[in-house]
């Protein structure tokens, strides 16, 4: 190597190291201290201990608000995968007079009604529908937005798979709904999947739906329990927040990991790689 | 295949299925009523809680609805009011401001820079530099807002923050020195994924031999990017660009840092409307609010639509 190369590279990998310190600097904290005695706010080698996790326990609303998003994630993921799953069978099969503007106007619709823009509507009709602090808005309002993408998802799957399966079903005599059950829902199963858990991440990391629709804390899920966990006053208790940041976070990154894996990461809603 | 759960009329030994031209065949013979039969509950959800709230609050923001009071239980139509006090109220135009740097700052200049310098850097870097710096970005990305909120509220920290001690700066309260600078490099780091990865798909359509024709005939680096890349890949680019803008747009990350604080310096559109329509209770207000909210997204998404429909027509 030429002087002048060796430069450069060492350039190249001054530049990579600054970035990979950028990207990595703040997740330490949260791989250190929830395993640290006596967790501070500056990262650091933890003094090894497990007692944070103990005191999850004790807390009241922590461990009951993991329950809670689940369960709303759970709602979200039946509703819109169930309804996103026959929608997207019959427009992908059936020639609906006016299908593709209407795929369109829903993919368009959903990305500008969001939950931020349409906050003060949303707000009103659940406060309308005497749903203001229930878990049942909250599915609902979710639902409704994460909708139109998942169809769009699945759509894209089913487009995909060939015909022939149903129709050679069809000549040995099965009804529609049979051989919906027993020949495209195993056949189209990944697609299926990959929405599931895009759905599970969606809700899971939602804050402001939650945040706006529910009002106790003990209906509250991870996302507003955390918040409300390092904004109320007084010395705010690391050991807690770094534990229970770490027990909200492991999910999510477990569904990548396993996406990532199976899948591969693609595009969707119209992207193609 | 024991039960039988089509009604008899489909299953008539006598009757061939219908063939369709291929393409726009009912191949399991759901036809039209069961098929809109399927369509109909999504639609009905889509309707009730996407496209109701959306044109509601076309008629909300002409109203002086309160969530408490006289104008909670009689709200009166006030016509454009809404609209001339948003347009007389410096907090709204401070806050359309600060959105327009706040996206501007972040996503069309820090995710998307980033994003490009990522994956150009990634493709001479060996296989487990390239995996390392991958995660890390993907990680910035999938962790919960709540969760990432608050980690760099620790790393900025006045007293204990690792920032700090890194830059031998004690004493620096980055959240109150420089506000918006701080929310623009935290969602820089938290959404450069989505950059990265589409540029790096459009990266792969690039034709190799032409970039190596362009090293061949002794174009730099940056003669390669500006002549061979960039053409290639100026489609991926736009639609990146609208979409990182409406999302940072709608992003309402910044209140989980800082609360739209200090005195104002963060309080972007979405935590302006948050404090005016759900604490304060101007729900008329801030229905207006939402609907300018809601165009501005309907014209970014109208010209990433757009571009999708190009590309894929």
């Amino acid at each position: 190597m030429t002087p002048a190369q060796w430069v450069r590279r060492l350039g190249f990998y001054v530049v990579i190291v600054l970035i990979a310190a950028f990207l990595a600097i703040p997740v330490l904290w949260l791989v250190f201290a929830p395993f640290d005695r006596a967790p501070t706010l500056t990262t650091s080698l933890p003094a090894w201990t497990l007692h944070n996790f103990a005191t999850l326990a004790d807390n009241p609303y922590a461990l009951r608000s993991l329950g809670n998003s689940v369960l709303l994630a759970a709602g979200t993921m039946v509703l819109v995968t169930v309804l996103g799953a026959l929608a997207a069978y019959a427009l992908s099969r059936v020639r609906i007079p006016g299908r593709d503007g209407l795929l369109y106007a829903l993919l368009l619709l959903s990305s500008i009604v969001t939950g931020t823009a349409a906050m003060v509507p949303i707000f009103l009709l659940v406060f309308q529908l005497n749903l203001i602090d229930s878990q049942l808005g909250v599915v609902l309002v979710l639902s409704g937005g994460l909708l139109p993408a998942a169809i769009f998802i699945m759509k894209d799957f089913m487009d995909t798979t060939p015909r022939s399966y149903e129709e050679s079903a069809r000549v040995f005599g099965a009804g529609p709904l049979q051989i919906l059950r027993d020949v495209v829902v195993p056949v189209v199963r990944p697609g299926i999947a990959t929405c599931a858990v895009w759905t599970v991440v969606q809700v899971w990391g939602n804050f402001l739906t939650p945040f706006i629709l529910l009002r106790s804390p003990e209906k509250s899920p991870a996302a507003v329990v955390l918040y409300t966990f390092y904004t109320e006053g007084g010395q705010p208790n690391l050991g807690l927040i770094s534990a229970f940041s770490l027990l909200y976070s492991v999910p999510v990154v477990a569904m990548y990991l396993f996406v990532n894996r199976r899948y591969g990461f693609r595009f969707h809603g119209g992207i193609k790689r | 295949m024991a039960q039988a759960t089509s009604p008899p009329t489909d299953r008539d030994p006598g009757r061939e299925p219908p063939r369709a031209a291929p393409g726009s065949e009912d191949a399991a013979g759901l036809g039209r009523v069961r098929a809109s039969a399927f369509v109909v509950p999504s639609l009905l959800l889509v309707g009730v809680f996407l496209v109701f709230p959306a044109i509601w609050t076309i008629y909300l923001g002409l109203t002086n609805f309160r969530l408490t009071g006289t104008a909670a239980a009689h709200p009166k139509v006030v016509g454009l009011d809404n609209y001339a006090s948003a347009v007389g109220d410096p907090d709204f135009r401070n806050a359309l401001w600060l959105t327009l740097l706040y996206v501007l700052g972040s996503a069309v200049i820090g995710q998307s820079v980033l994003g490009f310098v990522v994956v150009w850097l990634m493709r001479e870097a060996p296989r487990a530099v390239r995996t390392t710096v991958e995660t890390l970005v993907m990680l910035a990305w999938i962790l919960p807002s709540s969760v990432v909120s608050f980690l760099w509220i620790a790393l900025l920290d006045r007293d204990a923050g690792t920032l700090n001690a890194l830059l031998h700066t004690p004493g620096t309260a980055w959240l109150i020195s420089h506000p918006l600078l701080s929310v623009i490099v935290f969602n820089t780091w938290r959404g450069t994924a989505f950059s990265m990865l589409l540029y790096s798909a459009a990266l792969d359509g690039v034709p190799p031999s032409q970039l190596e024709s362009a090293r061949l005939a002794g174009a730099s680096g940056w003669q390669q990017l500006r002549d061979v890349v960039f053409p290639h890949i100026r489609g991926h680019l736009l639609t990146n660009l609208l979409l990182i803008s409406l999302w940072t747009f709608n992003d309402f990350t910044p209140y989980l840092i800082t609360a739209g604080g200090p005195d104002g310096a963060t309080e972007t559109l979405p935590v302006f409307v948050y404090r005016t329509a759900i604490s304060d209770g101007r729900l008329g207000f801030g229905s207006a609010i939402s609907l300018l909210m809601l165009l501005i997204n309907l014209v970014l998404a109208v010209g990433y639509l757009r571009l999708l429909w190009e590309r894929r027509s």
